[in-house]
């Protein structure tokens, strides 16, 4: 057993960390405020090879491991979670789906760009009817000649919106085999392509830099060479992918969490400079204790999950328990974090608040809690 | 024991009821939350039937109830619309310190006009670096003349920005910490500075603001009661209110579980309605047991203060538990709805974002846990 971080992994935390202090969260509050996207920052962290981390050098990439990927995203989060979800979409999703599913020339094409940081990826699986239950999907793809005709929409799709974003991996039935069976593959879609609209950008509660929208199909064609992986097996490659990305989305929280304690024990000091020492009374101390408790544990199980992956060995149980546990430790921490706050945590301008609106989303996006418990608990009975 | 509402309260929670389901528009509602405003037109309406003040004697243009009744109303509207039902319930904010130690000649002149929705009213009380209670404020009314001049800075001011008259609360000289008095600032004499305070998380259409007093003067005439009885008018106006705060979490719960029932019952997924998964059964049933649970206690606290002038233990029971009841119902609410729970047409996010602001509005849970056991455990 080693706990420590290779020499690698602890120079990109740092790299990352402190990137994530003097260039991300001094603007986390105004790209929350005006819903803008910092291309500037997606530059410099595209410069860092941020994006790459885990993708082999030919293909772009750091040649890193996974392990160092979410201690990356974990960091990046801590500064701003909008900037984290875009390395889970683009990396731990679409270019990770491009590099274990791709043809070497869809790599060449989009895995290279996706890995520099120089384009930023997107992934479509749910629709107004298919949500947990992704099967459940309508979008359908037909050849015809050398090509695709896709019809249908996908929504809640993050990123798309970008100017910079390039393509968006969706799935589709593709045909229907005389069983009844509905054969489901994975296509690549560029942006632009005609037939391919954006709907509306959703306004949500919270996590507004993160351009989210509805994508539309209608009659859009794409070359027949767009398949990517086994025409048979679009969702178990599309689901396979989003295994990963529960670690990302495990590893956000984490940061998210870290950032909630990082602005507790700011407050919660200050606040008691003058009075009783903190450390009188119980209550805080006692809630810090446990929030720095949750974080490790948090910490501790998505780094675990990550090096099984990196192992090359199976990470489902770990996957979905660092998505469950980390999803849901962050909403009750920044919940507790903002209690410490009072009404001052309710004002927009202290980071606390944003932190509790967007930990929610956590829960939900990528499986919600109650899917995690589902797979987890076939796993178990088998 | 009897756990019946009377005819007259069942029928003032179905006036309400159907008040807030005819006229709290959803999409007006959210240009009200983004925008930060409140809800005038709407008010006007609800005081021209009668709803805000019933706990008024009739004379002063109220319905000459109690504060069951009240919160009867305050839970209908935050149900319908939680943003809406919090901006409307804090209308009268502060009324209660005129309506229960006020001279005849106060009362005639502040509480028609809050009756009427012609005037919105408001209780200046925190202050920065106010970790203790409010058991003394750095903010002074000093007595000059025939009355007294106000300097100081208060937070977090509610309806500061739509106020006519406002009561503050001041530190009498530099006397002992108990001498405290509740002036009547008005709205055509001197103005102390405002400024907002930001964008708020939950509460929007009741935007916060900070008002500064330099040599503020005041008559005689706009003292409440006597010198020295700030703190304890204080203290009594803020039982009541944690009754009313909880009957808007009771409201914002029932209000959330209302969609998310609905919902349940019609979303499919894995070819089933959602209602059908356990997952989800357990949710509702475990929502709707904390909403009567908090209902339960809410309406006691009320009784309670209606009959015997109310028992303090009770009202921060029922605020805490309310209020918590509140944020982890929305919670689930928002979880049921999944993706389009964080969606803001979706009409669920606000209750989760409301029901968390209120939450610490007057204190926080981890506050009133602490009061609780002063009070019941008293010296060790």
């Amino acid at each position: 057993m080693d706990f420590d971080l290779t020499c690698e992994q602890k120079r990109i935390r740092e790299m990352c960390r402190k990137f994530a202090t003097e260039v991300i969260a001094p603007r986390a509050e105004e790209m929350e405020r005006t819903g803008e996207y910092p291309y500037d920052i997606i530059t410099q962290m595209a410069s860092l090879g941020i994006m790459g981390i885990p993708f082999p050098k030919e293909y772009g990439g750091g040649e890193g491991d996974w392990v160092s990927m979410h201690l990356c995203i974990e960091e990046i989060s801590r500064g701003d979670v909008s900037l984290g979800a875009l390395l889970d979409v683009t990396t731990s999703v679409a270019g990770n789906e491009i590099y274990s599913f791709g043809t070497e020339e869809q790599k060449q094409k989009w895995l290279i760009p996706l890995a520099q940081g120089k384009e930023i990826g997107a992934f479509g699986l749910t629709e107004p009817d298919a949500g947990s239950d992704t099967a459940a999907l309508k979008t359908t793809a037909a050849l015809e000649g050398e090509e695709w005709v896709i019809n249908g929409s996908k929504q809640f799709i993050t990123n798309t919106g970008l100017d910079n974003a390039s393509i968006i991996i969706i799935t589709a039935k593709t045909r229907v085999e005389q069983s009844g069976r509905t054969t489901i593959s994975t296509l690549i879609v560029p942006k632009g392509t005609p037939g391919f609209t954006l709907g509306e950008r959703y306004e949500k509660m919270a996590f507004h830099a993160s351009a989210t929208h509805e994508v539309f199909f209608d009659d859009c064609r794409i070359p027949k060479g767009y398949l990517l992986g086994d025409i048979y097996e679009g969702l178990a490659q599309h689901l396979s992918v989003l295994q990963t990305g529960r670690i990302s989305v495990a590893a956000i929280s984490t940061g998210l969490a870290q950032a909630c304690l990082d602005e507790a024990l700011t407050y919660t000091t200050k606040k008691y400079q003058f009075r009783q020492s903190l450390l009188e009374s119980q209550t805080i101390p006692f809630k810090l204790a446990d929030i720095a408790m949750m974080i490790e544990l948090s910490r501790t199980i998505y780094l675990k999950a990550a090096w099984l992956k990196d192992q090359g060995r199976d990470y489902t149980l770990e996957a979905h328990f660092a998505k469950l546990f980390a999803t849901e430790t962050a909403k009750k921490i920044a919940s507790d974090v903002l209690n410490m706050y009072g009404l001052f945590g309710c004002l927009e301008k202290y980071p606390i608040s944003r932190y509790f609106k967007v930990a929610k989303l956590f829960e939900i996006v990528e499986g919600t809690s109650e899917m995690q418990r589902l797979v987890i608990a076939r796993k178990l009975l088998g | 024991m009897e756990f019946n509402l009377s005819e007259e309260q069942i029928d003032i929670q179905k006036a309400a009821r159907e008040f807030a389901q005819g006229e709290f528009d959803p999409d007006e509602a959210s240009d009200y939350d983004r925008n930060g405003q409140f809800p005038l037109k709407i008010l006007k309406k609800a005081c021209h039937l009668g709803f805000i003040g019933v706990h008024f004697p009739n004379r002063y243009g109220g319905q000459d109830l109690g504060l069951l009744e009240n919160i009867l109303v305050v839970e209908e509207f935050c149900r319908q619309h939680s943003g809406i039902g919090v901006a409307l319930g804090l209308s009268d904010f502060g009324s209660e310190m005129i309506l229960r130690f006020g001279s005849e000649d106060q009362k005639k002149r502040y509480l028609p006009p809050i009756a009427k929705g012609e005037s919105v009213s408001s209780l200046a009380y925190m202050e920065e670096d106010q970790t203790d209670g409010f058991s003394f404020f750095s903010t002074l009314a000093i007595r000059s003349g025939d009355g007294y001049l106000i300097n100081g800075k208060k937070i977090f001011v509610v309806n500061g920005t739509l106020s006519g008259s406002m009561i503050v609360l001041c530190q009498l000289n530099k006397a002992r910490s108990e001498d405290q008095v509740a002036l009547i600032v008005e709205k055509n004499g001197d103005k102390p500075v405002l400024s907002m305070m930001g964008g708020q998380i939950g509460m929007r259409m009741v935007p916060m603001v900070s008002l500064t007093y330099n040599d503020i003067k005041v008559p005689q005439g706009n003292l409440i009661g006597e010198e020295g009885e700030g703190r304890s008018q204080f203290v009594n106006f803020l039982n009541e209110m944690r009754i009313e705060a909880a009957a808007m979490g009771v409201g914002i719960a029932q209000g959330a579980f209302d969609l998310a029932l609905t919902y349940a019952r019609q979303r499919v997924q894995f070819g089933q309605k959602i209602a059908s998964f356990e997952a989800i059964r357990n949710k509702l049933a475990d929502m709707v047991t904390r909403i009567e649970i908090a209902r339960s206690l809410t309406y006691k606290a009320a009784w309670d203060f209606d009959r015997n002038g109310g028992n303090i233990l009770l009202n921060y029971m029922a605020k805490m538990v309310s209020a918590e009841t509140a944020f982890e119902v929305a919670d689930d609410a928002v979880h049921i709805f999944g993706g389009y729970g964080y969606i803001v047409e979706n009409q669920i996010e606000h209750f989760y974002r409301d029901a968390r602001m209120v939450n610490v509005f007057g204190e926080s849970g981890q506050t009133q846990r602490l009061l609780i056991a002063d009070r019941i455990i008293g010296k060790i």
